[in-house]
C-alpha cells in the first residue's frame, strides 16, 4: 500500500484514503462545440499511458476530499511529488528536486 | 511402538506430556513438539502420499518449507484445516490429525498405480492428453481432472473462528529471530528506536535452537538465548512477535505479518481471534530470514526416511528425537557432516557419510574418523529401496572423468541429504529487489533494493553464527540510525565457539550408472516433478525458466518451490547448456507461506463484510413484516406481505392501493445533494442537460445527468428552493458517484464558480405518499403551505411544517398518481411516518416496497437509470430528448451527442413490449431476435430491461432496448427462452394514463 502526500493536508496518508482519478492536465475545452469530432475524441479517450513518469490525478476521498495532481512512475509505482489542482505541470528540475527532498524526509 | 526420544536432549517440556492422534492412532508427545517431531519420536515417518504419483512420503524438513508432510488437522468444534504442515504444527492435548491423498489407507493406496504408470504422466501430461476429441472435455476430461486435482479435504462447515487485524508503525521491523535478527533487534532496541521483531516459529532463536553446543561470548547458545529474550522483553520500545510470519513486503516498507494466536492451544478462549494480520509500516526493515537447505536430486530421494540433514539435526538437538537407528548421510556440503557427528555422539549408528565432492575439508574427515564413521568421498547415490520407509541406499564411486563405478548397498532406516543452502530472499524479491548470482556459493544473493531495507546473515549468504551476529548487529544499528534513532555507538561484537563448516557445491542430479531417463529423482516433492521432466521440457523447446516452471509445475505448489527452485534451475541450466543466471529465476510472490483466507478477511465477514445502511423508517418496516432487498449498500423494504400472501399477491394489492386510494413508501435512500451559492444555477446548467436559469424557486424539474461521453449517468427530481439553492435528488445507488463527479468539475474545471456541494442523503427522511387520497391525508398535518392544485401543483416544492416538524414538501410522483414526497429531518422520519400511517387508516393506507414502486413507475413509462440504461444509452436512446436543453451552449456530455455514432439511427432504443400471451412475464435480461427461425447463433437486436405483471392492466408489461426500436413500433419481435420462444409487440412505454390526468387529480 502506497503512502501518498496530500498537498492540501500537507501530510502523508495511506493509499486507502485516496481514489485515483485518471491522467492529469487534460483540461476540458472552453468551447467543446468548436472542436472537430476527432479533437473531441482525443479529449475524451486518448491518454498517454506512459511507461515511466505519469502525471495523474488523485482525490483525498476519505480525507479533505480535494482533487490534486501527482507525478508517479508507472514502473516502480513511486510518487515523485504531488501538487495542487490548477498548478502547472512541474518541470523536470522541479520533479527531481521534489523527489530528492522526499527521500531526505524519509531516510 | 518404538521410542526414538533421546534422554537429555532437546527443548521439549518432558514434564508435560500431550496426547494426540494421527490417522486414528493415539500417540504421545511433549509440550514444545511439532506434529513432525512427536511422530518421529514414535518412529512414524510415513505421513502422506504425493500429489501425482501417490508415492509414500515422510518428513523432508523441520520447518515451514516442508513440501511432503501435509496433514488434515481437526482442532475440535468444527475447526478443520487441510494441508497443515506437520513440521510447524504444535501438538496439544486432543489434537486430531490425518494423512491426505490416499485411499483406502495410507499404507495401501489405490492411487499409487499412478506411480507405476509414471512414464505416462510426464511433463505436459495434461496438455498432451486432454487435447481431443473436443466433445470429451466437458463430460470426461474435466470431471476426471477435477476429482484428481486438489490436495486435502476442504472443510465443509463454516469457519467458526474469528480473525483480527491491526495497523502498526515502527522505526525498525526485523523479520526473523535467528542469530542475525536477534542481533539486529538488540542493536535497534538499545538505540531507543521502536522495534518490531517477528519470527514464524514458536520461539525465537532460529538455528540457535538446533545449536546447543555453540558458545556465544562465553555463554552456551541456549543460555545466551534466554538472556537475550529477557533483554528484549525488558525494552519497552521492542515488540516481539513469535508465531508471526512476514507474508508479504509491499511498497514503502509496508509489511504484512500473520500472527497465529490460538492454533497451538488445546482450549481456545471464547472469542479469541485465531490469527491477527499486522499491517506494519516501518521506517526501516531488516530481513534476517536465514537460509533453506536444498535436497539432493537422485533416484529414490523421496522415500519416507530420506530427509534433509539439517532437519535431522534439528529433530535431534531441538526436540531430542533421533530420526533413525542406522543413518546414512549423503551430501555435497559440509553442514551435513555435523548432523552425522551429532547423531553419532547421541548414540545413533551412522553407517556412512557419502560425499559426492572429490575433496572435503580435512578436519571433517578426521572428526568422522574419531567417531568411527565410515566416509565415502567422491561417491554418489544412485538409488534407494524400501516401500514405506527407506531400507537401503545404493552408492557408487565416481572415478576420474565422472565415470560411475560399481554399486554397493548400505542398509539404513534414514538417509540424510544436503545439497547446500539457499538464502531466503523471498521478501526482498517481493519489492522487486534485484538478485545476483553468486558463482562461488552457487546461490542468488540480494542485489539492488527498491525499499529502505537491509538483509543480514544467512539470508544474504553470510553463513555461520559469528557472521550472522555481526552482520545482524551492523544492520540493526544502521537501520536505527537511518530511522533517526541511532546512538552512533559501534555495534556489539560477537565471539563464537563451535561454528559449523559451511562450504559445499550445488549442482544438478547426482551422477548415476543407470538410465537417468527412468530415474525417479525428485526436484519438486510436492508437485511430483522429477529431473527428467525438466529435461523433457527443455527437449520439447522450452527455454525460459518461467515456461519450464509452468509446463512442469516445478515450484508451483503451496511451498512455492522453497526446496525445489534452485535444484530445478540447476537441472534446466544443465539441459539448456546455459549458465544459471542466464536461465533466470522465477519471481517470488506473497504470501511467503500459505496463509488462511480468514487472516486476509479479518473482521470483514458476516455482518461486518459490508455496511448495511438502514433508513430511520427501517425499524418500522421490519416490525411490520417487510421483506427486504439490498439496493447498493442499503437494505430496502421490498414488499409487505400480509398473512398468506406471496410476493405476487402482495405487490398486486399494494399497486391497487396506490392507484385507488393512497400508499406510503420509504424513499429516504434517494441520494440528496444540496447545491448552494451565487453560481448554483450556472453550475446546474453546466452539469445537467436541462435548463435551470428560468426554473422559478418553488418549482421542480426532472434532471438528467450525462457523462462527458454523452451517456446517461443519473437522473432525479431537482427542486429550486431559492435563487441560490437547489435540492438535488439522485438515484439511490448513484448518490456518492454523482457528488464525486460534481466535486471533480467544481474543483478542477470551474474553480471560479461560487458553489458549495453538501451530501444530505442521510439528513432527510423521505416519505412518499402516493394516490388519489394523498392530499386529503396530509392536508390536516401541513402548516405554512397551501396544498391546493393551483397553489401547489405537480412539480412544486415548498418549505413548511408537517406534524409539527420542519419539512421540505415536494409535489412529485414516481407512480403517475397525485403524490408528495415529504422530506423531514431524519430524526423525525419514523414519528411522521407513524403519524401519517395512523391517520391514513381511514383511507386504507398501504405501505409498499420497492417492487410495487418498480411496477407503478413502469406502468407510467418512467425509467430507472442503471436498470433500463447501462451506460451506453444517450438521452435520445432512452426517449428523453425532451429533457435536453437544446439551446444551452454547453453542458457535460453535450458535444458527444453530436458525434456521428451517437446520431446513427440503428442505435438501441428504449421501447415498450407487450407479450402476445398477456400472462407471460418476460425474463429481465432476455435477448430479443427479429426472426425466431434463423439459424443459431441468432442475431440479437436487443434485450428486455424491465418486466412486470401489471395488476392495473391485468397483463404483463416490459421495457426493452432494441436496435432502431422506435421506428419498429407495432412490429412483432421474439424472445427465445429455454422453455419457449415468446413473441411480443413493440409499443410506446406509457401503459397507464398517458394523458397524465391522475398526476393533477
Amino acid at each position: 500500500m502506497l503512502l501518498i502526500r496530500c498537498p492540501y493536508c500537507e501530510a502523508e496518508r495511506p493509499e486507502l484514503e485516496f481514489t485515483y482519478a485518471g491522467e492529469a492536465h487534460i483540461a476540458r475545452p472552453a468551447d467543446p462545440s468548436a472542436l472537430s469530432d476527432d479533437e473531441w475524441r482525443d479529449f475524451l479517450f486518448i491518454r498517454t499511458n506512459p511507461r515511466g513518469r505519469h502525471f495523474e490525478r488523485w482525490r483525498h476521498m476519505h480525507g479533505c476530499g480535494r482533487f490534486f495532481n501527482a507525478v508517479r512512475d508507472t514502473v516502480t509505482d513511486k510518487f515523485a511529488m504531488t501538487y495542487k489542482a490548477g498548478a502547472p505541470r512541474p518541470s523536470d528540475e522541479e520533479i527531481a528536486l521534489a523527489a530528492s527532498s522526499v527521500k531526505e524526509a524519509r531516510p | 511402538m518404538s521410542n526414538f526420544r533421546i534422554a537429555g536432549k532437546g527443548r521439549v517440556n518432558r514434564s508435560r506430556q500431550v496426547r494426540f492422534s494421527f490417522d486414528g492412532v493415539d500417540y504421545t508427545g511433549y509440550e514444545g513438539d511439532t506434529l513432525a517431531s512427536a511422530l518421529l519420536a514414535n518412529g512414524v515417518h510415513l505421513v502422506g502420499r504425493s500429489f501425482k504419483y501417490h508415492r509414500p512420503r515422510g518428513f523432508l524438513t523441520a520447518g515451514s518449507e516442508e513440501p511432503n508432510a501435509l496433514v488434515g488437522t481437526d482442532r475440535g468444534n468444527g475447526r478443520f484445516e487441510p494441508n497443515t504442515r506437520a513440521t510447524v504444527l504444535e501438538v496439544f492435548e486432543g489434537l486430531k490429525t490425518e494423512s491426505q491423498n490416499r485411499w483406502p489407507s495410507l499404507t495401501r493406496d489405490i492411487g499409487a498405480v499412478n506411480d507405476s504408470l509414471y512414464m505416462m504422466f510426464s511433463a505436459g501430461f495434461y496438455y498432451k492428453t486432454f487435447m481431443w476429441p473436443k466433445s470429451f472435455w466437458n463430460k470426461v476430461y474435466e470431471p476426471f481432472i477435477r476429482s484428481a486435482a486438489g490436495l486435502g479435504k476442504a472443510p465443509t462447515a463454516p469457519d467458526p473462528d474469528t480473525y483480527a487485524s491491526r495497523f502498526a508503525h515502527c522505526d525498525v521491523l526485523v523479520v526473523g529471530g535467528g542469530a542475525a535478527g536477534l542481533a539486529a533487534a538488540l542493536e535497534a532496541g538499545r538505540s531507543g528506536a521502536s522495534v518490531i521483531l517477528c519470527d514464524e516459529q514458536t520461539e525465537l532463536g532460529g538455528s540457535l535452537l538446533s545449536e546447543p553446543a555453540a558458545e556465544i561470548n562465553g555463554q552456551l547458545a541456549w543460555d545466551w538465548l534466554e538472556d537475550t529474550n529477557a533483554a528484549l522483553a525488558s525494552m519497552p520500545n521492542v515488540t516481539v512477535l513469535p508465531r508471526t510470519t512476514a507474508i508479504g513486503y509491499y511498497h514503502q516498507n509496508f509489511v504484512g505479518l500473520c500472527q497465529r494466536l490460538t492454533d497451538h492451544l488445546a482450549i481456545v478462549p471464547d472469542g479469541a481471534p485465531r490469527e491477527r494480520m499486522w499491517k506494519v509500516r516501518a521506517k526501516q526493515v531488516v530481513l534476517a530470514q536465514g537460509a533453506i537447505e536444498k535436497p539432493l536430486v537422485f533416484a529414490g530421494n523421496d522415500r519416507p526416511g530420506v530427509m534433509l540433514a539439517g532437519a535431522a539435526r534439528t529433530y535431534l538437538n531441538r526436540y531430542g528425537v533421533k530420526v533413525g537407528n542406522r543413518v546414512v548421510v549423503v551430501t555435497t556440503h559440509d553442514s551435513a557432516w555435523h548432523a552425522a557427528f551429532d547423531l553419532a555422539k547421541a548414540g545413533v549408528e551412522v553407517a556412512a557419510i557419502v560425499d559426492v565432492r572429490g575433496t572435503v575439508p580435512t578436519q571433517l574427515v578426521s572428526a568422522a574418523d574419531a567417531l568411527r564413521i565410515k566416509t565415502k568421498i567422491g561417491w554418489t547415490v544412485t538409488g534407494t529401496k524400501g516401500r514405506l520407509r527407506v531400507s537401503s541406499v545404493r552408492v557408487n564411486p565416481v572415478g576420474a572423468g565422472g565415470k560411475v563405478g560399481g554399486a554397493e548397498t548400505i542398509a539404513c532406516d534414514a538417509l540424510l541429504m544436503s545439497g547446500g543452502w539457499t538464502p531466503s530472499v523471498h521478501l526482498f524479491s517481493h519489492t522487486q529487489g534485484s538478485l545476483t548470482w553468486n558463482e562461488d556459493g552457487q546461490m542468488f544473493l540480494p542485489g539492488r533494493g527498491k525499499e529502505e531495507c537491509r538483509l543480514a546473515g544467512a539470508g544474504k549468504g553470510r553463513f555461520g553464527l559469528k557472521a550472522a551476529f555481526e552482520d545482524g548487529a551492523a544492520a540493526g544499528a544502521a537501520a536505527a540510525a537511518d530511522a533517526g534513532a541511532g546512538s552512533g555507538a559501534e555495534p556489539a561484537s560477537y565471539h563464537v565457539e563451535g561454528e559449523l563448516s559451511f562450504t559445499g557445491v550445488t549442482g544438478r542430479e547426482l551422477p548415476t550408472d543407470r538410465d537417468p531417463g527412468h530415474a525417479k529423482a525428485f526436484v519438486d516433492f510436492q508437485n511430483d516433478v522429477m529431473a527428467k521432466d525438466i529435461r523433457l521440457a527443455v527437449r520439447e523447446g522450452f527455454k525460459s525458466i518461467e515456461h519450464i516452471k509452468r509446463y512442469t509445475t516445478n515450484g508451483m505448489a503451496t511451498d512455492q518451490g522453497k526446496t525445489s527452485n534452485i535444484n530445478g534451475l540447476a537441472v534446466a541450466s544443465d539441459a539448456l547448456k546455459r549458465p544459471i543466471p542466464a536461465v533466470g529465476l522465477t519471481t517470488f510472490r506473497p504470501p511467503y507461506t500459505p496463509t488462511t483466507f480468514g487472516t486476509f478477511a479479518g473482521y470483514n465477514k458476516g455482518a461486518l463484510f459490508d455496511v448495511t445502511r438502514k433508513t430511520p423508517i427501517d425499524g418500522w418496516a421490519e416490525e411490520n413484516g417487510a421483506v427486504f432487498e439490498p439496493v447498493s449498500l442499503w437494505r430496502r423494504a421490498w414488499y409487505f406481505p400480509q398473512v398468506g400472501e406471496d410476493m405476487h399477491t402482495a405487490v398486486a394489492r399494494e399497486c391497487k392501493a396506490v392507484r385507488t386510494s393512497v400508499g406510503m413508501f420509504d424513499a429516504s435512500t434517494l441520494g440528496k445533494i444540496e447545491i448552494v451559492g451565487p453560481d448554483a444555477a450556472e453550475f446546474m446548467n453546466r452539469m445537467y442537460t436541462n435548463a435551470w436559469t428560468k426554473l422559478a424557486p418553488g418549482r421542480c424539474r426532472y434532471g438528467l445527468l450525462l457523462g462527458e461521453d454523452g451517456f446517461i449517468r443519473d437522473d432525479g427530481v431537482i427542486g429550486r428552493l431559492a435563487h441560490d439553492r437547489f435540492h438535488v435528488t439522485t438515484t439511490t445507488g448513484g448518490a456518492a458517484r454523482v457528488l464525486g463527479m460534481m466535486e471533480d468539475y467544481l474543483q478542477t474545471e470551474w474553480p471560479d464558480l461560487k458553489v458549495w456541494l453538501t451530501s444530505t442523503t442521510e439528513q432527510w427522511s423521505v416519505i412518499a405518499l402516493q394516490g388519489p387520497n394523498a392530499r386529503k391525508l396530509i392536508e390536516p398535518f401541513v402548516e405554512g403551505i397551501d396544498l391546493s392544485e393551483g397553489a401547489f401543483p405537480h412539480m412544486a416544492v415548498a418549505t413548511g411544517r408537517i406534524c409539527g416538524v420542519p419539512t421540505r414538501l415536494f409535489r412529485v410522483s414516481f407512480t403517475g398518481e397525485l403524490g408528495f414526497e415529504i422530506n423531514v429531518p431524519a430524526r423525525y422520519g419514523r414519528a411522521v411516518w407513524e403519524k401519517l400511517f395512523e391517520a391514513g387508516q381511514r383511507f386504507g393506507i398501504t405501505p409498499y416496497g420497492t417492487e410495487t414502486m418498480h411496477v407503478l413507475r413502469a406502468e407510467k413509462g418512467y425509467i430507472i437509470v442503471g436498470q433500463d440504461t447501462d451506460g451506453t444509452l444517450t438521452p435520445d436512446d432512452a426517449g428523453l430528448s425532451w429533457a435536453v436543453g437544446k439551446t444551452k451552449p454547453d453542458f457535460v456530455g453535450k458535444r458527444s451527442l453530436s458525434r456521428p455514432d451517437m446520431l446513427a439511427n440503428d442505435r438501441k432504443q428504449l421501447v415498450g413490449l407487450l407479450t402476445a400471451d398477456p400472462k407471460t412475464v418476460l425474463e429481465e435480461g432476455a435477448q430479443i431476435v427479429l426472426d425466431p427461425n434463423q439459424p443459431v447463433p441468432m442475431e440479437m437486436v436487443g434485450h428486455v430491461t424491465s418486466s412486470y405483471w401489471s395488476a392495473e392492466l391485468g397483463r404483463s408489461i416490459a421495457f426493452a432496448v432494441i436496435q432502431g426500436g422506435r421506428s419498429l413500433q407495432g412490429q412483432t419481435v421474439h424472445v427465445p427462452m429455454p422453455d419457449n420462444v415468446h413473441s411480443a409487440t413493440i409499443t410506446g412505454m406509457v401503459f397507464v394514463d398517458p394523458e397524465n390526468k391522475r398526476l393533477s387529480a
